[in-house]
């Protein structure tokens, strides 16, 4: 199979999400139509209620759209039954979720493996992989704890640990700095950072312009539409033009 | 900027001549504010005629090295003590130009605020990556670039910020006109409570 230009990870085309009917249906998401790329980093910002969580949700298979189409890995979603759909979520696609998602009577090995194990991965190859993921995110000597024994910014850890094992192609994260302070939500821009530098498709959801700036292309959007996009020019002499 | 005290601060570390203290300037500051030599040779001609460097003659190769002098370095000393007053206020164009957009009747602010927050966020994305990679070489020279590039961050973060408030303030002011039946004057905006927090994400 030949490909030609870059890969698209991630394809929503002309996607809508309406919910309710009638007089009282609310449109989060109008003809939306974005798509990201191995080893690219994009950024959705925008206000509370502007679509980026719906967003989000629809790319990774935990809502589906109300017209339009999403595809992962060139694998259209609405065509997978619930089963097929459960397990490209658990090979293909990482989340992050803003609120961790973590399971307290876990340790942080076991919750990362937990994809892999639901997936059939034996359990020692995936606790394996569990604790070099831990590693990549910096805190594999707390392979070990449980929930209650670690801070936010950990936890968070964890929750992004969970999100890149075994390699996934396509990680998504919502909020995911919410509850950190300013320097353990820069060190979850570096993990984000780099594993789209290692190949990764990622999209992140943030309203924290500083966060949205480790990104490769920036989204805007409002009302349930892509307004605007800034992409990262990288030019030094553009870059210190004195202004005005 | 005060390229006078710029300067003066370069000479107390040690003589230079007027090329090298150009060079050093901008290698501590990344060259974000560009030197002119013509400035750098009329500031040396200043700052000898008030007495705070000396001459030392040339070099023997047809550099004039200046040396800072005891009034110099008190000079330098003061400058390092005295906070930066901050102009009052700063001027800030965009500020000037969102204050008048909203008050002059056909101008379309949302389009403005959209302009300016994609401009301020190529170059924070631009910044952070110049960042990044500074970090990344971890050299000890490039600590002076590195403050100088936070600063830049803080800056256009801040800048974005404010923006996401104007437009949340001006759609704040588009509902209650809307909701009153009739059009009011951007214009009303004193008495507006503050604008909702934009933290609080609807999840669905």
């Amino acid at each position: 199979m030949s490909v030609q230009g870059p890969q698209q990870v991630l394809e929503l085309a002309k996607v809508s999400r309406t919910f309710g009917q009638g007089a009282t249906a609310v449109a989060a998401l109008r003809d939306v139509d974005l798509t990201v790329n191995a080893g690219e980093f994009v950024a959705v910002m925008g206000p509370s209620g502007s679509g980026k969580s719906s967003l989000l949700a629809l790319a990774g298979g935990l809502d589906r759209p109300t017209s339009g189409g999403v595809f992962v890995e060139s694998t259209p979603l609405a065509g997978l039954g619930l089963n097929a759909l459960a397990r490209l979520r658990r090979r293909a696609v990482g989340y992050v979720f803003q609120d961790f998602n973590l399971v307290p009577t876990l340790s942080a090995a076991e919750n990362v493996a937990l994809p892999l194990e639901l997936d059939g991965v034996p359990a020692r190859k995936a606790h394996r992989q569990a604790v070099d993921s831990l590693r990549q995110v910096g805190i594999p000597e707390l392979a070990h704890r449980f929930m209650d024994e670690m801070s936010g910014g950990q936890q968070q850890r964890v929750a992004i640990a969970r999100a890149i094992v075994g390699n996934r192609r396509l990680i998504l994260a919502d909020e995911p700095t919410g509850a950190l302070d300013s320097t353990t939500g820069h060190g979850v821009m570096e993990v984000l950072r780099s594993r789209a530098d290692s190949g990764a498709a990622v999209m992140l959801v943030t309203h924290e312009a500083r966060h949205a700036a480790w990104a490769d292309r920036v989204v805007f959007i409002r009302d349930g539409r892509i307004v605007d996009e800034a992409t990262a020019m990288h030019d030094p002499a553009v870059l210190l033009a004195p202004a005005g | 900027m005060s390229i006078r005290h710029s300067l003066l601060a370069l000479l107390q570390d040690q003589p230079r001549y007027g090329y090298q203290l150009r060079v050093e300037f901008e290698d501590r500051t990344g060259s974000t504010w560009p030197l002119n030599i013509g400035q750098v040779y009329t500031t040396l001609d200043r700052l000898e005629r008030d007495g705070l460097v000396s001459n030392d003659g040339g070099d023997g190769e047809g550099h004039v090295v200046y040396s800072i002098t005891e009034a110099g370095r008190a000079e330098v000393q003061g400058w390092f003590a005295t906070p930066v007053e901050r102009s009052n206020p700063p001027r800030n164009e965009l500020a000037i130009k969102l204050a008048l957009a909203v008050t002059l009747p056909g101008v379309d602010v949302a389009a403005i605020i959209q302009g300016q927050r994609t401009a301020s966020m190529r170059a924070l994305q631009d910044y952070t990556k110049s960042r990044r990679d500074t970090a990344a070489n971890q050299r000890a020279a490039d600590t002076a670039w590195l403050l100088v590039l936070d600063s830049l961050i803080f800056q256009t973060e801040a800048e974005i910020r404010w923006l996401d408030l104007c437009e949340a303030r001006m759609l704040q002011l588009a509902q209650a006109s809307g909701s009153r039946g009739h059009a009011r004057k951007p214009s009303n905006a004193v008495g507006v409570d503050e604008a909702a927090p934009l933290t609080a994400e609807n999840r669905r």
